[in-house]
């Protein structure tokens, strides 16, 4: 049995917007374990983007239980679910969240920079090697604004990934970019996948979550659908049989 | 989070970002620099002025005629009152005067050669440059028998021999002629420079009272009287003795005015004081001002620039950094940006006041209360509203923030 990365029971969020309250989640409980590559979906008002925000640590339930990486996150002080969000989770945000004229390398460091337990020349191999693994060894003293949206997509996630976290955390995170782009950005992620990592993508795109090992379908706020994907697509052959741009 | 981490987080977005910090400090440079500006001038004016004052002898004291305000006439008669018995019973009778000097003058033209100069004639004893802090650069002052023979001998400024001996000549034993009246050049006073009102110290001629009295304007009387008392603090002293004799002589009853007024440096030193202190004060509001305005500007800047990072601020904080580190790094940001803005300013004041005093020849003093005032109210402004806006914004959920646009 693998470990649990997620755990969460009976969440539910209720936000008060003016005289009405409103319910985002009504009970959700799943859970997660180590190298899952799950898919988050839902339409918009479906109650997708607080749960994301709660698995992120960037908020916390009304009501129910979060376990992450074992510790309940639910009754943390903001201070420790920062510590927390800087540790064990890496976010790739639609928008690619950079900071401006900032090179690649140093929004990579920016994570490691939270971090005291890294010296300045382990921050910066770790970002040097974070770089590699996403492909962009020749991009790194290049500046946000001189890259594409697939080269920012791909700095994030690199910063999502410099701080070794137990899972990876995906805000419709090929949103804005081309159909091409976007399979490169998924066959990064399923590489990524394939080398153990826990990966959760939030997004309302169906067609995804055929390139994920499990899909959850919320809706007004609760579960409609959990299934595993046994038949999950490759991205790169996907991205094969794409007509080449030059062609 | 270390030390080492905040300080290249916050010189990191300060780099990144040099037209924002820029800005900033440009804001907390004028600031900074108008205030020490304008409090130097201020400064540098009025003590301009006390030194000029001082220079032309601050234990001098000045006999003259008075109008008589009283009646319709005002005859020549009223200004004809000081007389030469009023100088020699002051002479004589006082305890605490140093130096006394008759004073007549009159207005001619200066001939030496082909040149010529317009010049006023100032008749006077032997104690007068001792009284008005003339030296002697060369040759020397009256002797008694010149000044009881009225002797056709003269002592000229710098400015003077500059206008008449064009060509380097030693003046000294030279004949000059005064309205056609011969003069035998026997001194020459050092430079002196402008007074403190414009006019040239060193465009004088001084001779004997009783020549300038019976050959230029053919008088008795004098136009007033000089006298040093033995120091600064003997003036009060020495004018009340003056005041009792001047009385007496001219047979004033009590309570009616006099004829005559007797005024001392220090009173004008005293009069002036107050003017330049008005002076002071005034650009010291302006400087105020100045202060507030820049302030302000800095307050905006800050707040604007703190307030558009939001987003900047929601990412840190979703990759981790706590509320108080988001506090620590803008505060290390507004504190660089604000004293390194603070210093330059003091720079650019300091520098602006040294060219002022060079070009304009005044003392202008950057005082350190202008620069500590200014820098301290100046980077209080900048870390201040550094520091508040980036305490909203690091209290703010980070997903908020990070939606912020």
């Amino acid at each position: 049995m693998k470990e649990k990365i997620i755990d969460i029971r009976d969440i539910k969020r209720h936000f008060q917007v003016g005289e009405e309250l409103v319910q985002a989640l009504r009970g959700v409980s799943f859970s997660v374990e180590e190298g899952e590559f799950l898919t988050i979906m839902g339409m918009s008002g479906s109650g997708k983007s607080t749960l994301l925000n709660l698995l992120g640590c960037l908020d916390t339930p009304t009501h129910g239980e979060y376990y992450l990486d074992g510790k309940p996150v639910a009754k943390m002080t903001k201070n420790e679910r920062a510590i927390y969000r800087n540790r064990k989770i890496g976010f790739v945000f639609q928008s690619y969240n950079l900071l401006p004229k900032t090179t690649a390398i140093q929004n990579v460091e920016l994570p490691l920079m939270y971090n005291h337990n890294y010296s300045a020349a382990q921050r910066k191999e770790k970002s040097k090697q974070a770089l590699i693994s996403v492909g962009l060894e020749d991009r790194m003293m290049h500046k946000s604004q001189q890259m594409s949206g697939g080269q920012q997509q791909r700095v994030a996630i690199a910063r999502a990934l410099v701080n070794d976290p137990v899972m990876i955390l995906a805000d419709e995170a090929t949103g804005n970019l081309d159909s091409r782009t976007s399979y490169e950005i998924l066959t990064l992620f399923q590489e990524l996948h394939k080398e153990g990592r826990t990966i959760i993508f939030v997004t309302h795109n169906p067609e995804i979550a055929d390139f994920s090992s499990r899909t959850i379908v919320l809706k007004d706020g609760r579960i409609v659908e959990d299934k595993v994907n046994s038949n999950v697509k490759d991205a790169r052959r996907v991205l094969d049989s794409l007509p080449n741009e030059n062609d | 989070m270390n030390l080492n981490n905040l300080i290249s987080i916050a010189l990191r977005a300060l780099v990144n970002n040099k037209m924002r910090g820029f800005l900033t400090m440009l804001g907390i440079i004028i600031g900074v620099s108008s205030v020490i500006i304008m409090l130097a001038i201020g400064e540098g004016s009025k003590n301009t002025i006390t030194n000029e004052i001082s220079s032309m002898g601050s234990n001098m004291i000045m006999v003259q005629p008075k109008y008589n305000r009283e009646g319709v006439s005002r005859g020549a008669s009223s200004m004809e009152s000081i007389k030469v018995k009023d100088y020699e019973d002051i002479a004589r009778d006082t305890k605490y005067i140093s130096g006394v000097s008759p004073y007549v003058a009159s207005s001619g033209q200066l001939i030496f050669g082909s040149n010529n100069h317009p010049i006023r004639i100032e008749g006077v004893n032997q104690d007068y440059l001792e009284i008005r802090k003339y030296v002697l650069q060369d040759g020397s002052n009256f002797t008694e028998t010149e000044i009881k023979s009225s002797a056709k001998v003269c002592i000229i400024g710098k400015e003077v021999v500059d206008k008449l001996f064009i060509n380097d000549e030693d003046p000294i034993g030279r004949v000059i002629r005064y309205n056609n009246i011969p003069f035998r050049v026997i001194g020459v006073l050092k430079a002196k420079g402008a007074s403190t009102f414009g006019q040239s110290q060193d465009d004088v001629m001084i001779a004997p009272y009783t020549t300038v009295q019976k050959r230029i304007s053919a008088i008795t009387h004098l136009q007033g009287i000089f006298v040093s008392s033995i120091n600064e603090d003997y003036s009060e002293k020495a004018m009340s003795e003056i005041k009792e004799i001047m009385t007496l002589n001219h047979k004033i009853p009590e309570g009616k005015e006099a004829d005559f007024y007797v005024e001392s440096q220090k009173q004008i030193l005293e009069q002036i004081d107050t003017i330049t202190t008005l002076i002071t004060l005034l650009l010291g509001s302006i400087a105020g001002i100045s202060l507030l305005v820049g302030g302000i500007g800095i307050m905006n800047i800050m707040y604007v620039s703190v307030t558009e990072r939001t987003k900047e601020i929601g990412l840190r904080m979703s990759v981790g950094a706590r509320g108080k580190d988001i506090l620590a790094q803008f505060l290390v940001e507004a504190i660089i940006i604000s004293i390194t803005g603070g210093l330059i300013g003091i720079l650019f004041g300091s520098g602006v006041s040294f060219i002022i005093r060079l070009a304009s020849g005044w003392a202008v003093t950057v005082s350190t209360f202008s620069v500590l005032l200014s820098f301290f109210v100046c980077t209080f402004t900048g870390v201040f509203f550094g520091w508040y806006p980036a305490k909203k914004a690091a209290n703010l959920d980070p997903i908020e923030a990070i939606r912020y646009e």
